[in-house]
């Protein structure tokens, strides 16, 4: 095994979920159960043993025959849905927790980043707590002492540097916290959706810290719901499904996976409700008015959404159009921008929304749904809720299909008037 | 590049079950993260308060004035011939104190570090030991209290005193075997939350700090000498004052092995729930 400084194999991690035992509900019986129940609970907890006479268990994998490897200064991303398990495999690779099935190997010195600022206590001050964390993220006193000034520089603390982190803003603690994170010496690095904080300048800043990072030769294990950054970031991904390896591959080749499966999760799944409306389901349709997933680039939107209400007034529909990437980059208001609301009488509604056509660059696409009332309270939001795809865009008469995997953008702009080139005198610029 | 250079000494498997053989060496490897959180337990105790430190000796003057005035005048019970009573109720008081607050905060240190536990692995038990640091820093504290009573009661202390350390030790110890457990039981029954303060309460009285225990019958003296800190009391007496307060030795004998049974109890209990901590918390 020549470079390999990460290797799982058959990985699995199981929880047990307990439910109290049933009563049926006489005292009686509830007090006997109850003293019955305190005596074994007693018993095993002068043991250390979980477990208790007449509960039930239920198993559940968070994790389940996981294998892959990882080679020396590789940059791996792991994306999935909540609950998929991302959070639970970090938390292994880090030995926070140990697995209940299979082994991992690694070769080196891991650090794990499952959050910023670990430990950092609120009466002391940025220096002590820059000490504190460096420390709990496993710096000795001179690494950090090294550091020092490139940390708090890059926080752009100086100022409150010996004043308590209580009174710091919280941009301010965010700051801090990652630029200790930033400098930590580590051979593998393990981050957990860090990139949640501050706003969107220091954002990008950590970004480009990380791509450093990256660059250094560093093994990188990143987590993050931030598709751009994953993108940006990694080559390569895995994809975990229900505790499962999906897919692991090329990080274009993940992310196509990834959100090529969120729609049909999402339409399996129940949508939930809201308090006062709730969306029942939504189509793209066709020109002939059939539901479809492909969307030809330059035709008008066509939406249709089953919405049921209350009739508490002043409802109206909205949706967010956002890439493969995840990003959203297009939003229409039912209320907001056309003054229509759902009708003020308690039912279930069909409707069409058909938005302007305009020219979407080549790939995937996903909408969220929400209802939203007084044009700001959200009351029920349903993400991806419509997926559908465009196979080709070619705006005017050329052959060159414009893909969002371009990184260019997700609309091509068409002209409304022609251009006109006017030749300028070279003396006229003066 | 050899990639084999830093392998023999990193290569770690993490395996269901597979006991950490590294775990005494990573002990050892963080053990200044050890130093650290003991400093942040110090650094933050007296903070936004008007007297700060001034606290600990508070505190322990305080206990030990009610105890002089309660036992000794009151209640009338003797400290010998030539010792003062409040020397011998603080002889008991230092090693009482030592002993309740290791245990008290080092049995509950567990629960309010659980947000480092979820988030960052090292070996736990650093986390209980470093309470270790502030209970010796406020024993050195409530020690000079005993150096201005002996100076105050003209009182020399015999050759015995350099072997306070040991006691001191021995205290140390005491507590810490029987925190581990309870500070890694507490993660799934928070019900010993409850318990401890109320066993050290109990305890307080249940030990001869406010008394000697010469007073219990000679029968009752073996039985009684199961509660470790009679060993460590008596011993710790005997440093200060003496032939005046003697060790009896068979006693001795049994609160050293209950020490030590408790400590291995707590070290393995510890060691085995504490793998899972991550689950729980």
């Amino acid at each position: 095994m020549s470079d390999t400084v990460i290797r799982a194999e058959g990985l699995g991690k199981r929880f047990v979920i307990g439910h109290r035992a049933q009563n049926n509900g006489l005292f009686a019986d509830a007090m006997v159960n109850a003293v019955r129940r305190f005596f074994s609970k007693g018993k095993s907890a002068l043991k250390g043993n979980p477990g208790d006479i007449g509960d039930v268990f239920e198993e559940f994998w968070a994790l389940r025959d996981i294998n892959f490897e990882i080679k020396r200064g590789e940059l791996v991303s792991i994306i999935g849905h909540n609950g998929a398990g991302k959070s639970t495999l970090l938390k292994i690779l880090s030995r926070i927790t140990e697995p209940t099935a299979g082994r991992i190997e690694i070769d080196g010195r891991v650090t794990s980043l499952l959050e910023v600022g670990t430990g950092f206590h609120p009466e002391l001050t940025g220096r002590e707590n820059v000490f504190l964390n460096g420390a709990i993220l496993g710096m000795t006193r001179a690494e950090v002492r090294h550091r020092f000034d490139e940390i708090v520089a890059f926080a752009g603390v100086e100022k409150f540097i010996d004043t308590p982190v209580k009174r710091y803003s919280v941009g301010m603690y965010a700051r801090l916290a990652f630029a200790v994170a930033a400098h930590l010496e580590a051979e593998i690095l393990v981050i957990d959706e860090v990139l949640a904080v501050g706003d969107a300048e220091f954002q990008q800043r950590c970004l480009n810290r990380m791509s450093e990072v990256a660059s250094s030769g560093r093994t990188v294990l990143f987590v993050s719901h931030n598709l751009a950054a994953v993108s940006a970031l990694t080559r390569r991904a895995i994809v975990l499904r229900s505790g499962q390896l999906a897919f692991d591959g090329p990080v274009q080749a993940a992310l196509a996976h990834y959100t090529a499966n969120t729609g049909v999760i999402a339409r399996r799944l129940n949508w939930g409700q809201g308090s006062d409306s709730t969306l029942v389901s939504a189509d793209l349709l066709d020109e002939q008015g059939n539901p479809t997933d492909r969307f030809e680039s330059g035709s008008p939107l066509r939406l249709r959404v089953v919405v049921s209400t209350t009739g508490l007034p002043g409802m109206c529909v909205e949706l967010t159009i956002r890439d493969e990437l995840g990003l959203p980059f297009a939003f229409y208001s039912t209320g907001t921008f056309s003054q229509i609301n759902l009708p003020a009488a308690t039912g279930r509604f069909e409707c069409v929304i058909t938005l302007d056509s305009f020219f979407l660059a080549a790939g995937q696409y996903s909408i969220d749904l929400d209802t939203c009332y007084t044009n700001v309270h959200t009351d029920h939001r349903v993400e991806s809720a419509v997926r559908f795809r465009v196979d080709r865009c070619s705006p005017g008469k050329g052959s060159f299909n414009f893909r969002q995997s371009n990184g260019t953008g997700s609309i091509a702009m068409s002209l409304k008037a022609p251009i006109e080139f006017k030749p300028i005198p070279v003396d006229a610029t003066r | 590049m050899s990639s084999s250079e830093h392998m023999p000494s990193s290569r770690l498997i993490l395996e269901a079950g597979r006991a950490d053989r590294q775990y005494w060496r990573d002990l050892w490897r963080y053990r200044e993260l050890f130093f650290i959180l003991a400093w942040r337990d110090v650094a933050v105790r007296y903070k936004q308060t008007v007297v700060g430190f001034a606290w600990a000796f508070i505190r322990s003057f305080m206990t030990m004035v009610v105890f002089t005035v309660v036992f000794g005048h009151i209640a009338r019970l003797s400290s010998g011939d030539v010792t003062p009573y409040a020397v011998m109720v603080y002889g008991g008081l230092l090693p009482w104190t030592l002993f309740s607050s290791v245990f008290g905060d080092a049995s509950a240190s567990v629960m309010t570090n659980s947000n480092l536990i979820s988030k960052v692995y090292f070996p736990r038990m650093i986390i209980p030991l470093s309470t270790i640091i502030v209970g010796l820093i406020d024993f050195a504290v409530s020690l000079t209290i005993l150096v201005g009573l002996m100076i105050w009661y003209r009182f020399l202390p015999g050759w015995q005193i350099v072997l306070l350390p040991v006691f001191v030790a021995l205290a140390l110890l005491a507590s810490i075997g029987p925190a581990l457990w309870a500070s890694a039981i507490v993660v799934k029954y928070r019900d010993f939350r409850f318990v401890v303060p109320f066993l050290l309460q109990f305890g307080l009285y249940a030990s001869p700090v406010g008394f000697s225990s010469s007073i219990v019958p000679p029968e009752w003296r073996l039985l009684y000498s199961l509660n470790p800190m009679v060993g460590i009391i008596d011993g710790f007496r005997w440093c200060i004052v003496g032939g005046d307060s003697p060790i009896y030795l068979p006693g001795f004998a049994v609160s050293i092995a209950v020490i030590a049974a408790l400590l291995w109890i707590g070290i393995a209990c510890f060691r085995r729930i504490e793998r899972g901590f991550a689950d729980l918390i």
